[in-house]
């Protein structure tokens, strides 16, 4: 009994630990070290970006504009470093604030007119999409300083940059929603937003937080993929929510809000990324990775539906 | 009344639900065309009566006669088929559609398979005529008020050719001069021969409108009689004539000198000058029907809405809280009705639930001290005895008392003065019922003063040193423990807020 409670609460690693197994059966190459650190480098930046989602979603909304905003932060630190010659790193950090911004008029949006998270992000996933467009004349813009390349390319020891830029990110979602008070916020206002207004939390300032988070995030995804990919794409972030969302909710995230832990989202993410890293192994068109990974996330989120209802059930009796 | 026709026979309708017997052998005569007036407290059994002529409760056993046709329940569509239409509080109306489109909704009428607007449109505007309505059958129901919306849905019962019309308070979310046109409509469908059966706390208008009134009480008929034969004060008195069953903890005075709150001629929020003044250590009760402004007044001292006009002192202080959270920082704690809605967050833990409206004091440096944290949940899981295996058990899983008390260490957590108490007892069991009023006597023992809030009136005689009534918004009466007496609380409530306490009648 205790042991199915635990594969029951690492279920999501257990299923990792199986796709991880086929995988290393049936592709010889996937199991080399090289293509581990590989496969982590590559799933960096999903990490970084689903962490920022894991917050909005703990609040029952969602962040539809992860992906332009990465395409946004390329374009924009792109151009200011080869065409306003800015310094690499101020050129990031202009895009970071401007993400981050961009991420608190989602919140502010959200919490004070009221309209759904969905279509506030929708609108600015599509607003940032064309002003990408706009600012790079729909062109790819490359050929950045070379101390630039080091956020995406470089390693300390063999650990390559980016996954260490993830794991600190990771921990610093957990360390926040597991040691800090407004980090239970998110909990308490995804639980019941009535019942915590008439507690005293602010839920406005917990939304703000929740979308200004992952903006930031966002943004920090799209630096590494500027310096990993050394050229900005007008859609480099493209379809990126998407796969934020799936990893956020493969980690148990409940997407009517209130449930959810950093810890299972590492899954998530390693569980897309080993996916990813394997289809490409096995020779298997990205077409089909797509139908595959649509079909991961509708189980994923039809088990937290029978969970859900399963627990409805049980109150009820 | 000799040899009357029935429209509607209910006999021996019994229906319990776990726990409650919600009607118990209830028989009720509906003569064919008169206005039955059909009265009671809250959970007398009114609901589920008129619930099951409608076919959505099916009774556990008795028979309901339509027309000299027995049945053992209803369904709603049978309810239709026998002319049964019930008007309830919250209307049936689609908003974004018109007058018409909804008289006809569910039975359109059509040429082939599109549907004929004209022909809609007319007929209803023949049977708006006919009922004396002037609406426009073009309109959109979101653009009328709330009186004309009820017309529509009255009409839309009468189009249906209803033969007996319910109607669950209709009086209620109704301003003076559209309530005198529903009775105009509801006579006017007297006249034609529709059976009616009215439902509502305000007794005045019981005595306007009906032929005969029905008394019920927890759950039993207690009496039926002609309402030219009888008058407010006898209805009172049948309506709560109930006996003191629960048992309440024997109170002391713990009443101290010092004034711990006095509102000054509150506005806002449905209210209209109230005013008060409370002592520390007092527990004051408010009575009052639904909706007659005692959760609005809650709200307002507790930051939750705001005032438009008066003031409220506290300490000695002017207090004028913005938010929960600048009541809380006062020292005011609100325990809401709604526990489910607005009390716990159900699928957290206990301890979690508890240390929510003190967790900020809990940190420091934004981060939580997990093992205070867990030393004041176990300290009110022992002293509220919260009974559960452990404190990380998602409060879903607790019982209704229980999940009750984690609300109360919540607040009691946040260390306040003052405890606004809204229906602590509501849904729980009558044993936790007991537990909650010794905690209370407990606190204001220890000196808190609670503010408790209930519909259930041997509750708040069992436990406040005073009583005041709210009817509409208004203070319509205040009623000393010495001077306790139901059916004077009663007709406070049932008043039209048109006679109003001034601060100096007060103490």
């Amino acid at each position: 009994m205790k042991a199915l409670n635990l594969i029951k609460k690492y279920a999501m690693f257990t299923v990792l630990a199986v796709i991880f197994c086929v995988f290393s059966i049936t592709a010889p190459a996937f199991l080399q070290i090289s293509n581990l650190l590989d496969l982590t480098r590559q799933t960096s930046m999903l990490g970084i970006a689903a962490v920022g989602m894991t917050f909005v979603v703990l609040l029952g909304g969602i962040d539809l504009s992860i992906g332009s905003q990465i395409s946004m932060i390329n374009v924009v630190t792109a151009f200011l470093m080869i065409s306003g010659g800015v310094n690499p790193w101020l050129a990031c950090l202009i895009g970071l604030i401007m993400t981050t911004l961009t991420g608190f008029v989602n919140g502010w949006i959200v919490a004070n007119i009221g309209i759904p998270a969905i279509i506030v992000t929708l609108a600015t996933q599509i607003i940032l999409q064309g002003a990408a467009y706009k600012i790079c004349g729909g062109l790819p813009i490359y050929g950045f300083p070379e101390e630039f390349s080091i956020v995406g390319q470089g390693y300390l020891w063999i650990i390559p940059i980016p996954v260490i830029i993830m794991f600190v990110i990771f921990g610093v979602g957990s360390f926040t929603l597991n040691k800090t008070y407004f980090g239970r916020y998110f909990y308490a206002v995804g639980g019941n937003e009535e019942a915590s207004r008439l507690s005293g939390i602010k839920i406005k300032n917990i939304k703000y937080l929740a979308y200004t988070l992952s903006g930031f995030f966002a943004g920090v995804a799209g630096v590494v993929m500027l310096s990993r990919t050394n050229s900005a794409q007008p859609i480099a972030g493209q379809g990126f929510e998407f796969d934020a969302l799936t990893a956020a909710i493969l980690g148990g995230v409940s997407v009517t809000g209130g449930s959810g832990k950093i810890s299972n989202v590492v899954a998530g993410t390693l569980i897309i990324g080993v996916l990813t890293n394997g289809f490409v192994l096995l020779n298997i068109d990205s077409y089909t990775q797509m139908i595959i990974k649509g079909i991961v996330l509708l189980l994923a989120v039809g088990y937290d539906c029978m969970q859900k209802n399963r627990k409805v059930k049980m109150a009820a009796v | 009344m000799a040899e009357k026709k029935l429209a509607l026979k209910l006999e021996n309708i019994t229906k319990s639900y776990p726990g409650v017997v919600a009607l118990n052998h209830v028989t009720l005569e509906l003569v064919e065309g008169e206005i039955h007036a059909l009265v009671g407290e809250n959970g007398a059994g009114k609901s589920t009566l008129i619930k099951t002529c409608a076919g959505a409760e099916i009774p556990d056993s008795g028979k309901i006669i339509v027309e000299g046709n027995e049945f053992s329940a209803m369904t709603p569509k049978f309810a239709e088929n026998c002319g049964i239409e019930v008007i309830y509080q919250e209307f049936n109306l689609v908003e974004e559609l018109s007058v018409a489109e909804n008289i006809f909704l569910g039975s359109e009428i059509k040429k082939g398979f599109i549907i004929d607007k004209k022909a809609m449109v007319e007929s209803s505007r023949k049977l708006l005529q006919e009922l004396n309505i002037s609406i426009d059958p073009n309109a959109l129901i979101k653009d009328l008020t709330v009186g004309y919306q009820q017309m529509v849905e009255i009409a839309k019962a009468f189009s249906k050719n209803a033969k007996i019309l319910i109607m669950d308070e209709p009086s209620a979310p109704l301003t003076n001069a559209e309530v005198e046109r529903m009775f105009e409509l509801v006579d006017k469908l007297k006249a034609k021969g529709v059976s009616i059966i009215y439902i509502s706390h305000r007794l005045e208008e019981i005595f306007r409108l009906s032929d005969r009134i029905t008394v019920l009480r927890d759950g039993k008929e207690i009496k039926t009689m002609d309402t030219s034969s009888t008058n407010i004060d006898e209805l009172v008195k049948l309506m709560v004539g109930r006996e003191l069953e629960e048992t309440f903890p024997s109170r002391k005075n713990t009443i101290r000198e010092e004034t711990l709150l006095e509102a000054n001629n509150l506005c806002g929020n449905g209210l209209r000058d109230v005013s008060f003044v409370l002592k520390r250590g007092e527990i004051l009760g408010f009575a009052g029907l639904i909706g007659a402004g005692r959760t609005e007044l809650a709200e307002l001292i507790f930051g939750a809405k705001k005032k438009t006009s008066g003031q409220i002192f506290f300490k000695g202080k002017e207090i004028s809280p913005q938010s929960p959270k600048d009541a809380i920082n006062y020292g005011i704690a609100l325990v809401p009705e709604d526990r489910k809605r607005q009390g716990a967050v159900l699928p957290m833990a206990i301890r979690e639930n508890i240390s929510m409206a003190s967790l900020e004091k809990l940190s420091r440096f934004f981060m939580i001290h997990k093992d205070e944290e867990k030393l004041i949940a176990n300290t009110f899981k022992d002293s509220l005895q919260i009974k559960t295996p452990s404190m990380e058990q998602a409060v879903n899983n607790l019982s209704g008392g229980n999940q009750q008390k984690v609300v109360l260490a919540k607040w009691l957590a946040t260390n306040p003065d003052l405890i606004i108490l809204d229906e602590p007892t509501r849904g729980i069991d009558v044993g936790a019922k007991h537990e909650i009023y010794k905690i209370m006597n407990d606190l204001v023992e220890s000196g808190k003063t609670i503010i408790m809030i209930s519909s259930e009136m041997p509750e708040l005689m069992g436990m406040t040193d005073r009583i005041i009534v709210l009817a509409e918004g208004k203070m319509t009466g205040e009623v000393m423990r010495n001077e306790f007496d139901q059916e004077l609380i009663m007709s406070y409530a049932s008043k039209n807020g048109s006679k109003t306490f001034k601060n100096g009648d007060l103490l």
